[in-house]
Formats: structure tokens, C-alpha cells, sequence
């Protein structure tokens, strides 16, 4: 047992990695729930822009339009549930499953004869003499662009949805769907838009995974990511900052263990790799024991939306 | 124009057929995705839903097959059906699955090389409660703090697998296994193995399990208090409420009882075919269960035919993977679009489809 070959500066660059995916999907689906929707296809999604970001990226060569391919994948599937609940009006916690187990499947025939193959590597943002700052310059300044990508994903959501008007007739539409019919505004139009913008973060986040995180491809590789995205978004009371919070929390704890595994601690493998899913568990008990978490959820959320007149 | 109008109660037509149109149209879209995927569509379709009962030269092995499949699918998917109904989703059936077959297998092993009657029956014993524990966890953590079901039965299918890599490698492993992973076999060890009971036909005690409980489930649901509470809670929550339902007692007795079932499923899988505890015991029942589930509509009879159904489709995939060299990714697939045309279809059972402009009002 070797504990002082964990750097504590590597550590918290790596939990910054690894964090992302968990941040884009669930910065998504804090969209989607925002427009009073529940998908539950997360993982689902997620596997699918893995997938498809993975072969776009190395049959183009090129990263960066694997990482269009894996938000397009992503997108792509959320359209299937998208029908599904607003025109078909099918209930949205069956649906979301469905579009996990569908996922699954497809995505290990996609990605059929690509795995063991290596990605194109998805360089570093060069930030020149800040990268070299002792401390902070290995956790703050050396990261690829989907680090950088993910924080500013959350704050353009947090500006969007308390600042603009399009963000305050989401959440009108969230709240109180009749009320926003009412008024004119399209409810099933902007939760389709809400679905497919969680589809394509949540592509995107996959592709992440598979492109820089592992970086390869295998069957399952998201392993419940998705659904602690979807933990996080309870977690974070449906309040964008604080799904950085949680995702850096979850972040920290994956990395924690995998360095403990390194280090050989006498603890049996599988023990330390089921800690994120315990965790998780545990903070959303503690969240949603506390007062005002009823409060918190978008009103509508899982309410299907018929027109009646 | 086409628009939607509500009807007053789901059409009892609609909903008798929304399962064959489902399984008719996935037919169709399986058959374009086996085509996409350089295969013949109708031979691939023939291979999967007709060679493994009547072609003379699989049928023989492959029938037998489809109780064996079918066994431990209807008996979680009949548990999480009265869940569903209620409107309390346990979706961590796989993980129940996976505790209950750890917990029976370990009460079996415990008692090798013990040759007495009642060692099955205490695996039986143990292997339910094992699941039951198991399901409890989410179910108490709704009821006492209000915590999701949902997310928190499908994170404990992962602890789940975890412990069972642990328990595949570490304290259930087969001590003769020249350091294999995986435990001693159990269907060699007579006294707590799961055997057929009438050869040729795969019925084991699994199978028997379940054809018992979609009797017990359609006499709840039809016939006795819990049944009506179940339903009410699903259709009127609030109404269940003014009625006397207590809504934490049904969530611990609906999570209870497919989390029993679950591990009853697991126990008789690990006891029978699967004969042991491996790595790679979980595989994927759980999940499919719930497709199960829904393509029955949540009616235990209806669970009953599904479940056959579900078996053909594994047996029939596994067939297709043989000849055809189908991937096996591609049955994952086929099954999730079914669900995908069911969800879809059923809108006929709850809506009326009206054409023209609407009258004004």
C-alpha cells in the first residue's frame, strides 16, 4: 500500500475529467426536466453518442466532428422518445426506459469491428505560460476543450433559463403546461426543442467517454453514467451550479478509487468500484430528506401534455 | 387534419390488440434492420420466430428452451407488473435477481456435501428473502426519506454485479476450481440442484414457480382488497388516498414482492441451468422483464404469453446467431424497438383518432 504516490494536484485535474460526461448529460436532462419531462433514457442516449462520436472520430480522423456525430447519435434517439411522449402521449417513465434498453442494443451492433481500435487523440487547449504555474497550472490549465466545454455549458444554461425569455417560458411550460398553453405558447414545440437539446448533450457527454475519457470502445462502456446524471439533476435540486458541484463530488470519488486501486489498498477491487454507485445513493437520500425538496421539482415534471380544446 | 380525442376509458379492443399490432410492426422494422445488416429479412425473421419450434432439426433442443427462458422472465416480470400498476417502479430487477441467486447458492453451499431433503427448500427460502432484502433498500428509502425508486433500485444493480464479481472470485468459489472463478457447480450437487423435472420439456421448479404466481397475482388483482388498491393508487392516487390506501405500505409490499420473485428467479437459475455462481451470472433477464412487463400489460395472463414470447426471441436470436450469423446485439435491439412499438401503439387504447376540422366549441 502506497498512498503517497497519489499527487493531489493530478487527482483533481483528473476528477475535472472525468466529472464531464456526468456534467453535459445531466446539464441536459436538467434542461428537459426544466420543461416538466422525464426522460429516464439517459444511459441510453449517452451509449449512443459514445458509439456514434467513436466511429464518426476514426473514420474522419477527426475529433472534433466525432464529437457532432456522437451529439447528432444522442439527438437522434431522443427524437424517437420525443414522438413517443408528446405526439403519442406514451407514458414517459416506460418510454425512457425503452430508449435505454434500445440503446444498449444498438450501440454494440454499431460499434461491432471497432473495438480494441484507438481513437485520434483530442489534443489539449494550449494556454502557454499559464500551463506551466506550479499547482494551479496542472488543475486549472492543461485540459482539452471539453473541461472548458462542460463549465461553460452550465453557465450558459444558468444565464438562459433565470435571465432569458426563452428560459422563462421553459420553465412556464415546466410548471404549469395549461397555464402556458393558455397563454399561446407551443408546449409540445419547446419540449421537443428541451428533449433533443438533453439528447445531444447527452451524446455528447458518450462521446466524451469514448473519446477521451477510456479512450476505446466497449460494450456498455457508459456503465450507469447515465443514470447518475440523472441522480445529479435530483441531486442539484434542478439548480445548474450545483450540478457541478455534484458531478465534481461523484468525479472525485471515481477517481479516489481507481488511485486506491493503484495503490493497492486492502480493499477488495469490486468493493471500492461499487463506492460511486453507493455514494450516489447516499447524497440522494440526504437531498431528498430535506425540507422544500417538493418545492424544488418542476412542477409538470412527467405530466403528459394533451390539448383538449 | 388529424387530431386526438381522449376516450372515456380505455378501449378493452385496443388493448387486446396493441400487443399483436406492436409485435407485427417490430417484425416489419426488425426485417428492414436485419436487411440493413446484409441478412435476408424474412429468413432472419423465419429463424427467429418459427425454426426454433417447428424445424425438425432444432426444435427437438430448442423447445425445451422456451420454458427454460420463459421461467424466470414471467416470474420477475408478474412481480414487477403489480409494482408498475401502482405507479412504483422497481427497475433494479436484475440486481434482486442477482442477490437472490447469490443468497440461495451460498445457503446450498454451505451444506455441501449434506445429502438431505431439506436443502433445497431453505436455498428456496433464502434466496427469496435475499431478493426481498435486497428490493427493500430502495423501497425503504422512498417511504422514510422520499428518495427516488427508480434511480435508486438501478444504481444497486451495479453494487449488485460488483458483489457478485466478488463473491465469483472470493468467498463463493469453488475451492476444488484449481483457482477458476465461479462456484462449486450445484446442479451436480443433487441434493440443492433445480433438475428437469420431466425430461424433454424443461419445466423446472422455476417454471413452476411462475405459472404459480401469475395464478396468485390474477387472483389479487382480480379478487382480493390489495389487488383493488393496487389498481386504484395506479389510476386515482388521490382517490386511493380518501379510500384508505396507505400508499408507504403498498410501495413495501409492491417492491417486496417482485424483489421476492426476482430472487426466487435467481435462486432457480443459479440451482438449474446456470448451475453457478459465475462473473457473468446476470444476464440481462432484469432488464428484459420489464419489456416483458409492459407487452403483457401488466396483466399476469397477458405476462404469461409475453414472457413465452420474449423466450422465443432469445432462443430464436440465439438461433439466428448460429446460422446466420446474426449478431446477438441485434436481438438487444429487436426487443427494445418492441417495446419502443408498443409504447407507440397503445395510444389507440387511450385516444380515438378523429379526422377533419374540429367542430368550434
Amino acid at each position: 500500500m502506497d498512498l503517497s504516490a497519489i499527487n493531489p494536484a493530478v487527482l483533481v485535474a483528473s476528477l475535472m475529467m472525468a466529472a464531464v460526461p456526468i456534467i453535459l448529460a445531466a446539464i441536459g436532462e436538467l434542461v428537459v426536466e426544466k420543461s416538466g419531462v422525464l426522460n429516464l433514457g439517459v444511459e441510453g442516449m449517452m451509449i449512443i453518442g459514445a458509439v456514434c462520436g467513436f466511429v464518426v472520430a476514426v473514420k474522419t480522423g477527426s475529433p472534433f466532428v466525432g464529437f457532432l456525430g456522437g451529439a447528432a447519435g444522442g439527438a437522434g434517439l431522443s427524437l424517437i422518445f420525443a414522438l413517443l411522449t408528446q405526439v403519442l402521449l406514451a407514458n414517459q417513465v416506460a418510454t425512457g426506459l425503452a430508449l435505454t434498453l434500445f440503446g444498449l442494443g444498438l450501440s454494440s451492433l454499431l460499434g461491432q469491428g471497432f473495438n480494441g481500435i484507438k481513437p485520434p487523440a483530442t489534443g489539449k487547449v494550449p494556454m502557454g505560460p499559464l500551463a506551466d504555474i506550479p499547482g494551479v497550472g496542472p488543475v486549472l490549465f492543461q485540459h482539452n476543450l471539453g473541461v472548458y466545454l462542460s463549465i461553460a455549458v452550465i453557465a450558459a444554461v444558468w444565464w438562459g433559463l433565470k435571465y432569458s425569455r426563452m428560459g422563462l417560458i421553459l420553465r412556464a411550460v415546466g410548471e404549469n403546461h395549461d397555464a402556458a398553453h393558455a397563454l399561446g405558447y407551443k408546449v409540445v414545440r419547446i419540449r421537443i426543442a428541451a428533449i433533443l437539446f438533453g439528447g445531444a448533450m447527452a451524446g455528447l457527454g458518450g462521446a466524451y467517454i469514448s473519446l477521451v475519457r477510456v479512450p476505446q470502445w466497449t460494450d456498455g462502456i457508459t456503465a450507469g453514467a447515465g443514470w447518475i446524471a440523472l441522480a445529479i439533476v435530483v441531486f442539484a435540486s434542478w439548480r445548474p451550479w450545483r450540478v457541478l458541484i455534484g458531478a465534481y463530488l461523484f468525479g472525485g470519488i471515481t477517481v479516489l478509487q481507481l488511485n486506491l486501486q493503484v495503490a493497492n489498498v486492502p480493499i477488495p477491487v469490486e468493493y471500492l468500484s461499487m463506492a460511486p454507485y453507493l455514494i450516489t445513493i447516499l447524497v440522494l437520500v440526504i437531498m431528498s430528506s430535506g425540507r422544500g425538496r417538493a418545492a424544488a421539482a418542476p412542477a409538470a415534471l412527467g405530466q403528459n401534455f394533451h390539448a383538449s380544446r | 387534419m388529424v387530431r386526438l380525442e381522449k376516450r372515456p376509458s380505455p378501449s378493452r379492443f385496443w388493448t387486446m390488440a396493441t400487443p399483436v399490432v406492436a409485435v407485427a410492426l417490430t417484425m416489419i422494422a426488425g426485417g428492414i434492420m436485419f436487411a440493413l445488416l446484409g441478412k435476408n429479412p424474412v429468413e432472419a425473421i423465419r429463424t427467429i420466430f418459427w425454426d426454433p419450434l417447428f424445424n425438425e432439426q432444432f426444435a427437438s433442443y430448442s423447445r425445451p428452451q422456451l420454458l427454460v427462458k420463459a421461467g424466470p422472465l414471467i416470474l420477475i416480470a408478474v412481480g414487477l407488473s403489480l409494482g408498475f400498476r401502482a405507479g412504483i417502479w422497481n427497475i433494479g430487477a436484475e440486481g434482486q435477481y442477482i442477490i437472490g441467486a447469490i443468497c440461495g447458492a451460498a445457503v446450498g453451499l454451505a451444506f455441501y456435501p449434506v445429502e438431505a431433503w431439506y436443502v433445497f427448500p431453505l436455498m428456496v427460502i433464502a434466496g427469496g428473502l435475499g431478493g426481498w432484502a435486497w428490493a427493500m433498500i430502495p423501497a425503504i428509502l422512498r417511504t422514510r426519506f422520499a428518495t427516488n425508486e427508480i434511480l435508486v433500485s438501478l444504481l444497486l444493480v451495479y453494487v449488485a454485479q460488483a458483489i457478485l464479481a466478488s463473491m465469483a472470485l472470493g468467498a463463493l468459489r469453488n475451492p476444488e476450481g484449481g483457482g477458476f472463478p465461479g462456484s462449486r457447480n450445484l446442479s451436480q450437487y443433487p441434493a440443492a440442484a433445480n433438475p428437469e423435472l420431466i425430461a424433454g420439456t424443461g419445466m423446472h421448479w422455476g417454471v413452476v414457480a411462475a405459472f404459480i404466481a401469475v395464478i396468485a397475482a390474477y387472483v389479487l388483482l382480480h379478487r382480493h382488497m390489495l389487488g383493488f388498491s393496487i389498481r386504484l393508487a395506479g389510476q386515482a392516487p388521490r382517490a386511493a388516498r380518501f379510500a384508505g390506501v396507505n400508499p408507504d405500505r403498498l410501495v413495501l409490499l409492491c417492491m417486496g414482492l417482485s424483489g421476492g420473485l426476482a430472487g426466487l428467479a435467481g435462486l432457480f437459475e443459479v440451482a438449474g441451468p446456470a448451475g453457478q455462481i459465475s462473473i457473468d451470472f446476470g444476464s440481462g433477464y432484469g432488464f428484459t422483464a420489464i419489456i416483458v412487463a409492459f407487452l403483457g400489460r401488466l396483466n399476469p395472463v397477458g405476462i404469461l404469453l409475453a414472457g413465452l414470447l420474449m423466450a422465443l426471441t432469445y432462443i430464436g436470436g440465439e438461433l439466428a446467431q448460429f446460422m446466420l450469423g446474426l449478431p446477438s446485439a441485434a436481438i438487444q435491439a429487436f426487443q427494445g424497438m418492441l417495446l419502443f412499438f408498443l409504447l407507440a401503439v397503445d395510444l389507440f387504447s387511450n385516444y380515438r383518432l378523429r379526422f377533419g376540422k374540429r367542430e368550434a366549441v
